[in-house]
């Protein structure tokens, strides 16, 4: 804290002296968000009695700018964190503060800092505000550009974890390189052909001290020796031709015997590629990736979603209607393998399907199964202090993971009329809810939606949303949901919401109704809104992470605001 | 007393500083071919131009994309202005950014901001979120959010602002 403080201190010295010989100004820019939850105990929701009353979670960003000099702090606070959040959040404070300047080809960086390498495999530091995830470092970065087309960049630092002091506490240091090349760029003769071509790489490594751990097989005590510099490399490529593109990404990871990975020595590796075609009206996709070992942490012993150094996304669709997205997949770090496939058209207008505005359709389908695993003789899967098992590279295993065909499509009818409808079949393995072991969840789910323009600033929206499923065993498999709701939007500025999220006919006979009444409003960059009624008690997933939100009754605001 | 001193510190800061229009982040982003491309050199042809936050799993942004591509042509030859749409799909999603821009029909400068450094940097809270932004970088406007309508607005404002 009090580093901090020096920090600050000096940096506004500076600018004063600098403001009062009039060589400097500056422009302050920010935002802010607060969430303020307040819920009551409904038994017939599972919600929990919150002793506080009122829960709250706030961030508020300061940045200063001057040319080519920046600094910017981030203030924070949870009293006490709202639900759904680790309870370790708790308290207050400036968790995020930064000096950048850039000279000639060099930006350097001190403090904290958020950087990803190629498409994160073996390192992205980043904050997904909403799942309370945070990994930003705290060191030094270095980004040089010192050739048109070239950029390189150093990194080292720690994690944040929580309001830990990271200087006083044993988690690893995290150091890096990375290279990228556009050819494109650096060659003259390729600038100007239809041929695009970049190539980079990067190199990772953690260290922290070895410790002690003793597993214990056949009622004895080993201990393990365990590396104290983990090191992870990968390559990537990115290749264009007119409308055809391809790129991918390869890394590889040296043993990390880890919480995750049950202590294992096996090295990980990843692949990731993607091949594409599209044109005006049309656009086709196909992706594939395998994971074979690589959770990649600064600590050991940490299992969750803290200090992640590498960034391994779901590559299934990320949905946004709330029945769609209830049986969200999330990557299983020890290992996967799978694709997804894309399909994007424009009807195109003036056409007897296209009607007078043309018409969207997507289609997507995506597929992801367990590697094909052999225990290593003599020893169970994943046993601690082995290699834990054997793959080959295109091996897929039998156990599925999640699979699901869905298809979109947009139809604006008349000027002031639009519509959207999609359906969904998806196949969900709970063991992406940390319930391995349980039954297959078969689950078809259709939405509809219309949008009706009443005035220049005047609209009125209606929703549908179904999801018919047998699996009805357990608190994240409850059988059939239905969920209707009106939006209503005024004035420019104001909105008007209410929703129903019914969950009817289970095993039991339960019928629980999720209502929820909501109010808003936006004028310029702050918006406010308030809105009450039942969340149903499920898992809120971002780019492949998850966090569980417990059930709530009660008042939710949110306020956001930008400067 | 150390929390008072660092607000204090705080609004030191802050008012040590000669207030002036905030200017648009240079942040390296991406271009959908994975070419990299400065924020700060975003421009056009001396006229302001609008930036537009969005991700392929935002409704509202397609919302509000959709409806400016409709009129988009007519507002360029009509104000000659020029929209850039900063994508911040990350790794999960980025992919999808190209496929769905062209079978789309947007004619829009699209780049991904893939890290969410530029999306840091302008103090944007969460997608939608339009800026716009003079000829010199200075952010003149900008508004969070998508009603049904708002791109009338933002036209209005466009052409307001580009005429003063």
């Amino acid at each position: 804290m009090k580093k901090i403080i020096v920090l600050l201190a000096s940096v506004s010295f500076v600018f004063v002296h600098a403001n009062a010989q009039g060589i400097l100004g500056g422009k302050v820019t920010g935002n802010f968000q607060t969430d303020i939850q307040m819920s009551k105990e409904d038994k017939t929701i599972g919600a929990q009695k919150v002793d506080e009353k009122l829960l709250s979670n706030t961030f508020a960003n300061i940045l200063y700018t001057n040319g080519d000099f920046s600094a910017g702090v981030r203030f924070e606070s949870y009293l006490n964190p709202i639900l759904g959040f680790d309870k370790q959040y708790k308290g207050s404070g400036v968790p995020y503060r930064f000096v950048s300047y850039k000279k000639d080809f060099l930006e350097i960086t001190a403090g904290n800092y958020y950087e990803q390498f190629g498409n994160g495999l073996i390192f992205r530091s980043y904050e997904e505000r909403n799942l309370g995830l945070d990994n930003a470092m705290d060191g030094v970065r270095v980004v040089a550009r010192p050739y048109k087309g070239i950029i390189l960049k150093g990194i080292i630092g720690k994690q944040r974890y929580y309001w830990d002091d990271i200087w006083q506490n044993d988690n690893g240091l995290v150091r890096g390189i990375d290279g990228e090349f556009s050819l494109s760029e650096m060659i003259p003769s390729l600038a100007s052909s239809p041929v695009s071509l970049s190539l980079g790489g990067s190199f990772v490594s953690t260290y922290e001290k070895a410790g002690t751990k003793y597993i214990t097989r056949n009622n004895d005590n080993y201990k393990l020796n365990l590396p104290e510099n983990i090191g992870a490399g990968a390559v990537r490529f990115n290749f264009g031709y007119n409308a055809f593109a391809l790129s991918g990404e390869f890394a590889f990871k040296g043993q990390d015997p880890n919480a995750v990975n049950n202590y294992i020595y096996r090295k990980g590796n990843a692949q990731l590629l993607t091949a594409e075609y599209s044109i005006k009206g049309l656009g086709i996709r196909l992706e594939g990736k395998r994971i074979d070992n690589m959770s990649f942490k600064s600590k050991r012993t940490e299992t969750g979603n803290m200090l992640n150094v590498n960034y391994l996304p779901s590559i299934t669709r990320n949905h946004s209607y709330s029945l769609m997205s209830m049986y969200s997949y999330a990557t299983q770090i020890n290992g996967e393998i799978g694709f997804s496939a894309d399909i994007m058209y424009k009807i195109p207008k003036g056409t007897l399907l296209g009607g007078k505005y043309g018409t969207s359709i997507k289609l997507n389908y995506s597929n992801i199964h367990s590697l094909d695993m052999t225990p290593i003789d003599g020893y169970a899967l994943f046993e601690a202090g082995t290699n834990g098992y054997e793959t080959d590279l295109f091996s897929i295993g039998e156990e599925k993971y999640f699979s699901e065909i869905n298809l979109e499509i947009n139809k604006k009818i008349s000027s002031n009329f639009k519509m959207n409808f999609m359906y969904s079949y998806q196949e969900f393995n709970p063991i992406a809810y940390g319930h391995a072991g349980n039954p297959m969840i078969y689950a078809h789910i259709a939405v509809i939606d219309g949008t009706y323009k009443l005035a220049a600033h005047q609209s009125i929206k209606g929703e549908i949303q179904a999801l018919f499923t047998k699996q009805d065993y357990d608190e994240f498999a409850k059988g059939n949901w239905f969920q209707y709701g009106a939006e209503y939007n005024f004035a420019g500025h104001w909105f008007l919401a209410a929703s129903d999220q019914w969950n009817y006919g289970t095993e039991q006979g339960d019928k629980v109704h999720y209502y929820n009444v909501s109010a808003g409003c936006t004028f310029g960059t702050t918006r406010v809104s308030l809105s009450y009624g039942k969340q149903r008690q499920g898992i809120m997933c971002i780019g492949g992470v998850c966090r569980e939100v417990p059930a709530s009754n009660g008042m939710f605001m949110t306020i956001t605001s930008s400067f | 007393m150390k929390k008072i001193f660092l607000l204090a510190t705080m609004v030191l800061f802050a008012l040590c500083i000669n207030a002036q229009d905030a200017k648009i982040a240079k942040i390296d982003v991406k271009d959908v071919n994975g070419k990299v491309v400065n924020t700060g050199s975003f421009s056009n042809d001396g006229k302001p131009y609008i930036v537009c936050f969005w991700a392929t799993w935002c409704h509202p942004c397609l919302d509000e994309l959709n409806a400016m591509a409709e009129l988009y042509s007519d507002w360029r030859e009509e104000t000659g202005v020029k929209v850039y749409a900063v994508s911040i799909d990350d790794t999960r999603t980025k992919g999808k950014v190209k496929t769905l821009v062209n079978s789309s029909e947007w004619e829009y400068e699209v780049v991904i901001d893939e890290n969410s450094d530029f999306k840091r940097a302008m103090g944007v809270n969460n997608p939608p979120h339009t800026f716009i932004v003079g000829a010199d970088g200075t952010i003149l406007w900008q508004h969070a959010g998508y009603a049904e309508g708002d791109e009338q607005n933002t036209i209005a404002k466009y052409k307001e602002l580009s005429n003063k």
